[in-house]
């Protein structure tokens, strides 16, 4: 009995060190190779959708037009979202609009990741906020109710949250004096993405992965799944997978997972697969990878960055069709000009299509072919002809 | 024999903790980091009166968490389901007490009775698994823990889920009268203020007395000393009157219902509502703060405070270019270094109890092999 004891006891040890283990994962916050590269490559290669309607979303971030104004002696703290530094997409994008600004405008700050679980959120905004930082990034829509407190507490402090407003805990949006909300239409960028998706598709099949089963999440796969029925009527879309459920956060940074359900979807006939799931994307590029053969090359599409450039490696570019563009970068890269300038203004910033907040990335020139069908869409949603959901058909 | 207790239960973690800082240390040197710096980096914001209240908050779920584990290691029962209970009963908790609004004193209670319930209700199915069929709850509460992780996932975003404007996800808020107050009026008559967001939970309160509660009922009490018989041997309690089903149902019914009430500390004194990011692992960490411990309820106290400091004083590490994952290394050796160091000391004070009594007894032939 007593040795029974000891061995259960080490199991239940062993079981901890790996839930400890699991639980590191992710949330730290060294810097990769991938995240420096992002804004630049993006910059070179990008087309912002809709053709001549709007500028070049690209070379913004890196020049805001004129000087660069003076940031000496200011400070702005970055608060990430789970995955933090190198998940080569959403936070990645963040972080290179904060580090070209503390290259170029000479601001100081101090940067802070999540648990890969997100529970500490708040304490990093707070810590950010004793620290002194006079604007703090918060990158994520999970941060709306913490930065309705913490901003609360700060009121001198000023904040700007990505993918959403700041919400009291009865849900009300709320208008703060020193909060701006940058939100993206992302179910724009990601009808193209379906647009693209059934042009390409040789099989009649495509799918869809999600990070985490949250309402910003669907607003991916509601737009994925109309471009690509509008593009195709007799298309067949496998039901969305989703990695995880909140509360569990991991599904965003979880490669080993994200390559499950690729090879799954892969595996039902799909040959073309749309991620919305930050560092776990990674996965389903690999996972095109392994299942392509001579006879048929599998296709997947990137998000949030230029995912064929901050991948890098040229293996899993040849599969890497285009990726849906979310100018993270821009829009962080504007709240902190527009902070140093005196111009921060508080309130919700939209960013779409035709604000070049949203668009689609040409690297590797896979859809060229078809750019001229894609940028038709895009002028369609611009001009309000097409209204693409938010929300994914029952 | 009482300096050796003494030994074992002071010595054994302490040496455990040099040990684990050690190591550590090691890693740290590894990637060119200086550890005294980033340990005094540590200490002097661990010990700032914001930080020593969000280390008492961190401690009392962990603590809570560890007597759910700690009644069934006293019988040799292992609930590794604390986890997936403590998610489960905070969820229901969250939505049954946003539904009405009572006197502040029974509503609390109705919302701790709901949550214990739950958790009570999800270890029992394990126990009757274990009774009826045999199978070993090890298997059945981890196997459990991630049913319960895929059904409060499911009832979280299709049933309990609040209207909401924007993009979270998160139940209704529960009213006014639902909520455990702060201490930090107490602390300020003490003269101790506390900035904003450093609110010491009331739960406090309720986790010392489920601390000496678990106390009585192990030590005190008649179940308390079935309890303990059966885990020191079954088959003699067995024997002896104790009915080993009823056991294993009874104490994972109180293991259970004490998971059940784990998250309670965030959710009444913090959140008021369950939120997308809800904190999790608590039921992971608790088995770590018992076996830290000892299953001695000041022991775990001690552990859960370790554990909570420790969470705390990690975050100023990413401020300093520290990988505060540093922390993580640092809790896992401790774990397995108060596991082995125990068993060193417990053998020399064994072999030094045998040898007192050979020297007692004089003209003892041989030595009794030494007990493993």
């Amino acid at each position: 009995m007593k040795r029974n004891l000891r061995y259960l006891a080490l199991f239940a040890v062993l079981t901890l060190v790996l839930a400890a283990c699991g639980d590191g994962e992710g949330g730290d916050t060294t810097t990769t190779a991938g995240g420096d590269t992002t804004t630049s490559a993006a910059a070179d290669t990008t087309t912002t959708a809709g053709g001549g309607t709007s500028t070049t979303a690209g070379g913004e971030t890196t020049t805001t037009a004129g000087a660069a104004p003076d940031g000496t002696g200011r400070t702005v703290g970055m608060a990430f979202d789970v995955g933090g530094r190198g998940d080569l997409s959403f936070n990645d994008l963040a972080a290179a609009a904060w580090d070209n600004a503390i290259a170029e405008y000479g601001i100081t700050g101090q940067e802070l990741a999540p648990d890969a679980g997100g529970e500490n959120r708040e304490e990093n905004l707070r810590l950010l906020a004793e620290a002194g930082q006079e604007l703090i990034i918060a990158n994520g829509f999970a941060f709306a109710q913490n930065v309705w407190r913490v901003g609360t507490e700060f009121p001198d402090t000023m904040f700007a949250i990505t993918d959403d407003c700041p919400q009291d805990d009865t849900f009300t949006v709320v208008e703060m004096p020193n909060v701006r909300c940058m939100l993206f239409s992302e179910e724009q960028g990601s009808f193209l993405m379906g647009v693209a998706a059934a042009l390409k598709s040789t099989s009649g099949t495509v799918g869809f992965i999600g990070g985490v089963e949250t309402p910003l999440i669907l607003k991916f796969q509601a737009g994925f799944e109309t471009g690509a029925a509008a593009a195709n009527p007799d298309i067949n879309i496998l039901p969305a997978v989703y990695l995880t459920q909140v509360p569990d956060f991991t599904g965003f940074n979880d490669p080993v997972k994200g390559k499950e359900a690729a090879l799954a979807l892969y595996g039902q006939g799909a040959d073309v697969i749309y991620h919305a799931a930050g560092g776990s994307g990674l996965g389903l590029f690999e996972a095109a990878d392994e299942l392509s053969t001579d006879d048929s090359h599998l296709w997947a599409i990137g998000v949030d960055a230029d995912q064929y450039e901050s991948v890098g490696d040229p293996v899993l570019q040849e599969h890497i069709l285009t990726s849906m563009l979310k100018r993270v970068d821009v829009a962080v890269d504007k709240a902190i000009v527009d902070f140093l300038n005196d111009e921060f203004t508080p309130g919700p910033i939209r960013l779409g299509l035709a604000e070049g907040g949203i668009g689609y990335a040409t690297s590797g020139g896979f859809v060229d072919d078809i750019a001229a069908d894609l940028d038709g869409y895009a002028e369609q949603i611009i001009a309000g002809e097409i209204e693409v959901p938010t929300e994914p058909a029952a | 024999m009482k300096s050796g207790r003494l030994l074992t239960t002071v010595v054994a973690p302490l040496i455990a903790l040099v040990i684990a800082f050690g190591i550590a240390a090691l890693a740290l040197l590894l990637v060119d980091i200086d550890p005294i710096a980033a340990y005094q980096e540590m200490l002097s914001f661990g010990l700032s009166t914001e930080s020593l209240i969000i280390t008492v908050n961190n401690a009392l779920p962990l603590f809570v968490s560890a007597l759910a584990v700690a009644i069934g290691f006293k019988m040799g029962l292992f609930n590794i389901g604390v986890e997936g209970a403590y998610l489960l009963a905070a969820l229901f908790a969250a939505y049954v007490g946003a539904q009405f609004s009572i006197t502040p004193i029974l509503h609390v209670s109705a919302i701790l009775l709901v949550a214990a319930a739950v958790g009570a209700f999800w270890a029992w199915i394990p126990a009757v698994l274990k009774v009826k069929r045999g199978v070993h709850e090890v298997i059945s509460t981890i196997m459990l823990n991630y049913i319960a992780f895929a059904l409060s996932a499911y009832l979280f975003l299709n049933v309990f889920r609040a209207e909401t404007a924007g993009l979270t996800v998160a139940t209704d808020l529960i009213p006014e009268t639902g909520w455990i107050p702060s201490l930090n009026p107490i602390l300020a008559w003490f003269g101790i203020e506390a900035r904003a967001g450093a609110n010491l939970h009331g739960f406090l309160f309720i986790a010392i007395f489920l601390g000496i509660g678990y106390h009585f009922l192990v030590n005190k009490s008649r179940f308390g000393y079935d309890l303990r018989s059966s885990g020191a041997n079954p088959t003699a309690a067995h024997a002896s009157g104790v009915d080993p089903k009823k056991m294993v149902i009874r104490t994972m019914l109180i293991s259970g219902a004490l998971a059940g009430l784990v998250g309670i500390a965030p959710l009444l004194g913090f959140y008021h509502q369950y939120p997308q990011d809800f904190p999790r692992n608590f039921g992971f960490n608790g088995i770590a703060v018992a076996l830290l411990g000892r299953n001695h309820p000041v022991g775990m106290a001690f552990g859960a405070l370790l554990f909570g400091f420790m969470q705390r004083s990690s975050l100023i590490l990413d401020l300093v270019d520290v990988p505060k994952e540093i922390v993580t290394i640092i809790q896992g050796i401790v774990v397995l270094a108060v596991v082995i160091v125990y068993e060193i000391i417990s053998r020399y004070v064994n072999r030094r109890v045998i040898a007192s009594a050979a020297a007692a007894t004089e003209t003892a032939p041989d030595a009794p092999p030494v007990a493993a």
